[in-house]
């Protein structure tokens, strides 16, 4: 085969063309993404069939074959799930022993999270900027409207339960170990040996120790330790622990991400003449934290799971509340339809996070046109 | 263009000035007695070997490396420890790098405004206005609003370039600006340095492009295992080198 010469002039050159539409419609997305290839069309048989038995029986088992009125699990004659209890105990798993005609402190401070959050989790937002400073006064007002004072009448602690206490630790805990995290990070990279020392330990013992250790220790040995006329509440005290164990996590993290960053950044924001703090806030944690998005909101999601664990110390978190119930003689046995109930909670709280991450580092990457 | 209208008194302040500079990495010494003086407007090429320590040179410069025995004095403050030093000469001098350094997550208007608003506490309006002067000096300004990712090589480092003279220097320190670039972007970078020079910018510039070198210098410096071991002018240098070292090293990249 021969090849012949071949030239083009400037004034033959190919002109820019559209591309070419896909593949497009419903029929073009099922061919090319379920049904290309024998192994592929045999995997989506194979997962329908296993919908195909599951879904019925659990939709049948969940709301067709399921009883919703009643005063107590006889009441539910049924073969699916008996939700007759959510009437009488809706208001115990959200709000635990918190006073029924105060409940709307609770729903107000829930509600109030979203323009708290707004301004953080969507910065483009119109009127972004001031708003941040609710958000940054939020956790104030939330904890005047949780315990009350200053004229609203005064909520123990103790009285706290069910979901509301899973959020009020689990927020608590994920607004505070973030920054927390990010200062041990920073202190366990700095040159001075005290702050990287202090770093460390820091790190190495909250990590390094159950969580429900550190619950008991919260609960029972600290009041010991602590002289009597200082006593600290029992959930911030459980706060505190569940801080410092999110934050030890969250700093190894965050430290992942500042390894990532390349010499080359450091070196150009010096040279610039940025100082230590601008540096790392305007050019080093911007993109560590962005790499660290995944580690950051897994941290995120495990703290709030872990927030169940308080029931060790024989805090009425939600789960708590359904253990509660199902030991009682009008709901005995019903551990399917609570351990249901809260799962999807957590399930919807947690998945939240997870696909808000998604869509963060989507809006965060610069490298796309 | 001739070198002369460049000259200035001999009498005059240099504006570097190192005497005596020694630094070593662990135990390895990697600048030797090195004495360098530049006068305002000066522009040096330094060329050299790779691992002669022309990075390290010019890195002590603005005290991205400590050295350890002699002094640096730029524009007439000394290099110490203190923090005001060392922060005063950074906002005079500039710098560019070989692998351009932009900021990913910042578009190219705000990595070039951001020295100016956070340093030198320029109001961002009058930051924006400069950056996009400059900007279009290393013509580029229809590139403000993109990410540093979305451009070529070439294009980087000429908003590299620009960042830094947004700060408004006295000195330019280039370190490789070309070496990872494709030889067409490289011509676009040379420009905008040539054009740089013209304007009477005192500029140090690490590199292998002698073209560069012949046309802008005003003396070429030539190091080897950490010391400078011949400096003349471009055309003393290129023409009669003295040293046997520099004869070889000419005929390898020439
Ligand atoms: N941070 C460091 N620690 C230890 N050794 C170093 C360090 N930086 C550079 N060196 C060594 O110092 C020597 C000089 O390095 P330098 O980067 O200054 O060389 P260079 O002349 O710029 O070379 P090139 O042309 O390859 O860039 C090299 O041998 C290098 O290995
Ligand atoms: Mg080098």
């Amino acid at each position: 085969m021969t090849t012949s010469p071949f030239f083009r002039q400037p004034n033959d050159m190919l002109p820019e063309r559209a591309p070419p539409v896909a593949m497009s419609g419903i029929i073009g997305w099922l061919r090319a993404n379920l049904f290309s290839g024998w192994l592929n069309t045999g995997l989506t048989l194979l997962a329908l069939y296993a919908l195909w038995l599951i879904i019925p029986g659990l939709l049948n088992w969940a709301f067709f074959d399921a009883d919703f009125a009643g005063t107590d699990r006889f009441a539910c004659t049924g073969t699916g799930a008996c939700w007759a209890w959510f009437d009488q105990r809706i208001d115990q798993f959200l709000y635990g022993f918190y006073p029924d005609e105060q409940t709307w402190r609770v729903n107000l401070a829930l509600f109030l999270i979203l323009p708290a959050l707004a301004p953080i989790l969507f910065d483009k937002m119109p009127g972004a900027k001031q708003l941040r400073w609710f958000s940054l006064a939020f956790p104030f007002v939330a904890t005047f409207l949780l315990i009350g004072g200053f004229g609203l009448e005064e909520v123990p602690t103790n009285k706290f339960g069910g979901f509301m206490l899973n959020v009020t630790v689990g927020l608590a805990g994920i607004v505070l170990s973030l920054p927390i995290g990010i200062v041990l990070a920073l202190g366990r990279r700095s040159k001075m040996p005290i702050v990287r020392t202090l770093s460390v330990a820091f790190i190495e013992v909250f990590r390094g120790v159950p969580l429900i250790t550190l619950l008991f220790v919260a609960a029972i040995l600290l009041p010991i330790f602590l002289p009597s006329s200082f006593s600290l509440d029992l959930v911030v005290r459980v706060i505190v622990v569940v801080t410092a164990f999110a934050s030890a996590y969250m700093a190894e993290v965050i430290r992942g991400g500042l390894q990532a960053i390349p010499r080359g950044q450091y070196e150009a924001a010096q040279a610039l003449g940025l100082g230590y703090w601008r540096m790392m806030g305007l050019i080093i944690l911007p993109q560590a934290l962005k790499i660290s998005i995944p580690g950051i909101v897994n941290t995120f999601i495990g703290l709030f799971k872990d927030t169940t664990l308080v029931i060790v110390i024989g805090l009425f978190d939600v789960l708590n509340i359904g253990r509660t119930m199902i030991s009682n003689p009008d709901w005995l046995g019903l551990a399917v339809e609570t351990q249901v109930f809260i799962s999807l909670f957590f399930f919807v709280v947690c998945f939240s996070m997870s696909r808000y991450s998604v869509y963060l580092e989507q809006r965060l990457d610069t490298s796309k046109h | 263009m001739s070198t002369d209208q460049n000259q200035t008194a001999p009498n005059a302040q240099p504006m570097i000035d190192i005497v005596g500079l020694n630094k070593w990495f662990g135990p390895f010494h990697v600048l030797r007695d090195i004495n360098l003086s530049v006068a305002p407007r000066e522009r040096i090429v330094i060329c050299g070997p790779s691992g002669s320590g022309k990075s390290t040179l010019i890195r002590c410069i603005n005290r991205l490396e400590e050295h350890q025995q002699g002094s640096i004095v730029v524009d007439g403050t000394e290099l110490t420890h203190d923090l005001k030093n060392i922060d005063a000469i950074r906002r005079e001098v500039g710098m560019v790098f070989q692998q351009f350094n932009l900021f990913p997550h910042l578009s190219v208007l705000e990595n070039c405004t951001l020295g100016p608003i956070w340093v030198r506490k320029t109001p961002k309006r009058d930051a924006e206005k400069l950056a996009m002067e400059l900007l279009e000096r290393v013509k580029i300004p229809e590139q403000a609003d993109k990410y540093p990712g979305q451009l070529s090589g070439g294009q980087q480092q000429r908003v590299a370039i620009a960042r830094s003279l947004c700060m408004q220097p006295n000195i330019m320190l280039f370190d490789e600006p070309t070496s990872a670039l494709d030889p067409e972007m490289i011509k676009e970078v040379l420009d905008v340095m040539v054009d740089l020079a013209e304007t009477g910018m005192t500029m140090i510039v690490v590199t292998h492009e002698m073209g560069f070198a012949a046309q802008v210098a005003d003396r070429v410096i030539f190091m080897d295992a950490g010391q400078i071991v011949e400096q003349n002018t471009p055309d003393e240098f290129f023409n009669n080198p003295q040293s046997d070292r520099t004869k070889l090293f000419l005929s390898q990249i020439l």
